[in-house]
């Protein structure tokens, strides 16, 4: 089988992003957790929590060297892969992209203090306040950078007249109508994300035996955030189906299989279509409850897919990314209001195994549901690279050695992802926090 | 000035600023491989991670922000450079990928593996080659445009004389820059013998930076007589560079203001680099690309503009905070703290 370049650099571009997206949402969520966790220790002089934003800290190094890597590798493969695409949209979108770059300078001068200036203050809080320019640097890069994608999915602040870009005006173009939805919704979900993975691993120590205080209020912290930012996260999730009926209602309709427009619109979960007839089988039907999403009451009218000629269909396939990224979401909330309520009112379910058990399976299905968003909203975008101006195959670049290119990024990606796993291990086996709490004379 | 001029000026400053820490930190990565190899390990290495550990991501972020900055004054750039770089680009960015993650894997990781160091070191002198080629490329000849196709010529810029001497400056330029700076950081970590091995490497590398510095020069007027032309117009500013090496060689070679002869050398380059970059205008890419047709909207441009001066304010102080603490930090620098 062969491919054209178009095709292949967006595999490229999808494994890049695929690969950075798992590093870049625990560098926006974790830094928050440390965050929490120092002030915590600083606030109730208790050192078990200044040792989990020790620790935490020491693994984020890690993570955040491979998110540095591949997010240069995204920013200049911008520039390799859609080279057409960036010739038109940096005319008008520059600047947030450029923005970033400062936002990620202060976040990186301030991680290289915050990281070697653990014991230089005579006060502790001193060290604690370096953490701040930390979050701020990663939330704004969050933040400047989804406004780009914002931007493909609604563009604005420009016009086409003959090829040629006119009337520019570049706030405009960052504050389109896409990015307050999709800025809440990525930073929520890292924040969530970022908590479970942290509550996971702390579960699957307790799970092995460990279950010492550090590892119960670790546990205690990192749930009860995860369902703050897993109820944020819902909250937002359903301002963005707003935000799509609206503005892009064929991304909507494609992830529900909405074909007529109607009120009374159902939600579809699972099921199968028979693209020809346009039926589906086999989904558990929610009565109304499309159209509630789409703006409040069932009797909102959403729009369907045969409004739209079918060539410009996003494929229909992503009603199984969005339902999947949908359900996990909700479990995530359900499995962090369980352990909450237990501790609230029967305390020894607190650390029933089943519950722990569905807490590690949180981490990683967590960072499925980010995975399966992001391949929702980009997929879910097609055939646009930039909505209703450039097609996706427009903007890619012609060169034929894409494929070789392509080899060669999956395999740093794999390389990548195994050192980093096992140095990871290796950095936690060798230094246990019982150990550490030893050595620094932390009560257990 | 005009919009234009801001803009590549801007960009080039912050090249600018690349090429000095970059330099520092690929030319500390191969001597930390090569004090490993050669036993001379741990001396060197305790000055070199000293200096490397708070500051390498900051490194990686200068070129990305020329990268992005250059794409954001002059689109024109994505297209042509993006098109025809993307097998160097790519790998540039692959070296790239792998000494950046390696040094962390290598330095955070709780154990040292030669093979982490092996690569942190050897990629620190095939990306400066790497970069410096698209130094080389913009001088033109090497991409051609075919109606809407656009094409780099490989095999001429592997056989070309001026695209090797090219690599072959910045290679010593790197290992110059780099020990200089060492040497500079050991002294004032007053670790004398770190100071003995870093400062002969200094000297050993300065004769070779001129001597390819003039090769450049030369090979320069065979492949583009008009940069070449361009160039000894402004021919002062490469005697200015020539007068801050011999200045910087002789405190290095009296053992005198290390600190100095540093900042010397940074002017040395600072001299030669601006010349080269004005004289190097009104053309980003020889004859396709040049400041004033690849610019872009006035909007933009005053956008990215005030968004600079915005970045500045906030990241100036963080830098010199971030230097205070660690590379001006006496106990920090002698390891107490």
């Amino acid at each position: 089988m062969s491919f054209d370049p178009a095709t292949l650099s967006r595999i490229l571009t999808a494994l890049t992003l695929g690969f950075h997206i798992i590093f870049a949402t625990i560098g926006v969520g974790v830094p928050v957790m440390i965050m929490i966790a120092e002030w915590l220790g600083i606030r109730k002089q208790d050192p078990h929590y200044i040792l989990l934003a020790r620790r935490w800290a020491r693994g984020f190094t890690v993570t955040v060297a491979v998110g540095v890597v591949t997010g240069t590798a995204i920013g200049m493969q911008l520039s390799l892969l859609w080279p057409s695409f960036m010739k038109v949209a940096g005319q008008v979108i520059a600047l947030p992209l450029f923005m970033e770059t400062f936002a990620f300078f202060f976040e990186a001068i301030f991680l290289g203090i915050y990281l070697y200036t653990w014991d230089r203050f005579k006060k502790p809080l001193y060290h604690w306040l370096f953490v701040i320019p930390v979050v701020i640097g990663s939330s704004a890069s969050a933040f400047f950078i989804t406004t780009v994608n914002a931007f493909m999915n609604t563009p604005q602040g420009f016009t086409l007249a003959n090829g040629a870009i006119a009337a520019i005006e570049p706030i405009k173009a960052m504050f389109n109508p896409a990015t307050p939805s999709k800025v809440a919704h990525v930073l929520a979900s890292s924040y969530l994300t970022s908590a479970f993975i942290l509550a996971a691993i702390t579960a699957w120590s307790i799970l092995k035996g460990k279950g010492g205080e550090y590892h119960r209020k670790a546990l205690r912290l990192t749930m009860i955030w995860g369902l703050v930012f897993a109820v944020g996260t819902i909250v937002v999730g359903d301002l963005s189906g707003k935000f799509l009926a609206k503005y892009q209602p064929e991304k909507l309709a494609a992830a529900e299989w909405h074909f007529e427009t109607k009120p009374q619109a159902d939600l579809l979960l699972g099921g199968t279509l028979d693209p020809e007839t346009q039926e589906v089988k086999g989904a558990l039907v929610l009565p109304g409850a499309l159209s509630i999403l789409a703006g409040g009451t069932t009797n909102t009218e959403v729009k369907g897919l045969n409004d739209f000629p079918q060539e410009l269909w996003p494929p229909l396939y992503v009603h199984y990314l969005f339902d999947l990224m949908v359900i996990l979401g909700m479990y995530l909330a359900v499995v962090a209001g369980l352990f909450i309520l237990a501790r609230a009112w029967k305390k020894k379910y607190e650390w029933n195994p089943w519950l722990l058990r569905s807490i590690v399976a949180g981490g990683p299905l967590a960072m499925i549901a980010i995975e399966l968003g992001w391949m929702y909203a980009e997929i879910g975008r097609q055939p646009w690279i930039l909505r209703g101006y450039m097609k996706t195959s427009e903007g890619a670049t012609m060169s034929g050695d894409v494929g070789q290119m392509l080899i060669l990024f999956a395999l740093l990606y794999a390389v990548l992802a195994i050192v980093s796993t096992s140095v990871l291990l290796r950095m936690f086996r060798n230094n246990s926090p019982e150990l550490e709490m030893q050595k620094r004379g932390i009560q257990q | 000035m005009s919009l234009e001029m801001i803009g590549i000026t801007v960009l080039w400053i912050f090249l600018y600023g690349y090429v000095i820490v970059a330099s520092i930190d690929f030319g500390a990565g191969f001597f930390s491989y090569y004090g490993k190899i050669t036993g001379k390990g741990e001396i060197v290495n305790k000055v070199i991670n000293r200096y490397l550990s708070p500051v390498w991501e900051v490194t990686n972020v200068f070129l990305i922000f020329f990268i992005v900055g250059i794409v954001g004054f002059f689109p024109d750039t994505a297209y042509y450079y993006g098109t025809a770089l993307l097998v160097p680009g790519s790998i540039a960015l692959i070296l790239l990928a792998i000494r950046g993650s390696f040094y962390a894997f290598n330095h955070y990781g709780s154990k040292t593996s030669n093979v982490y160091l092996f690569l942190y070191g050897t990629t620190g002198l095939f990306i400066p080659a790497s970069l410096a080629t698209v130094l080389t490329i913009s001088e033109g000849g090497f991409i051609v445009e075919e109606g809407s196709q656009i094409r780099l010529l490989m095999d001429q810029l592997f056989t070309s004389p001026f695209s090797w001497s090219v690599v072959f400056l910045a290679l010593v330029s790197v290992l110059f820059i780099s020990s200089s700076f060492l040497t500079y950081y050991a002294n004032k970590a007053e670790d004398r013998e770190a100071e003995k091995v870093l400062r002969s490497w200094a000297l050993f590398w300065a004769l070779p930076t001129i001597f390819a510095s003039f090769l450049v020069f030369v090979s320069m007027r065979n492949h583009n007589v008009e940069h070449f032309n361009a160039m000894l117009n402004s021919s002062w500013l490469f005697v200015v560079s020539m007068a801050f090496f011999l200045a910087a060689l002789g405190l290095i070679m009296q053992r005198k203001a290390y600190g100095l002869a540093f900042l010397f050398v940074m002017l040395q380059f600072a001299s030669a680099f601006f010349g080269y970059g004005q004289s190097h205008l009104p053309y980003l890419l020889y004859p396709y690309i040049t400041i004033h047709d690849g610019v872009t909207s006035s909007v933009m441009g005053e956008a990215l503009i005030w968004a600079f001066i915005g970045g500045l304010v906030l990241l100036v102080p963080s830098l010199v905070l971030l230097m205070k603490m660690f590379l001006f930090d006496a106990k920090y620098v002698k390891g107490q703290n």
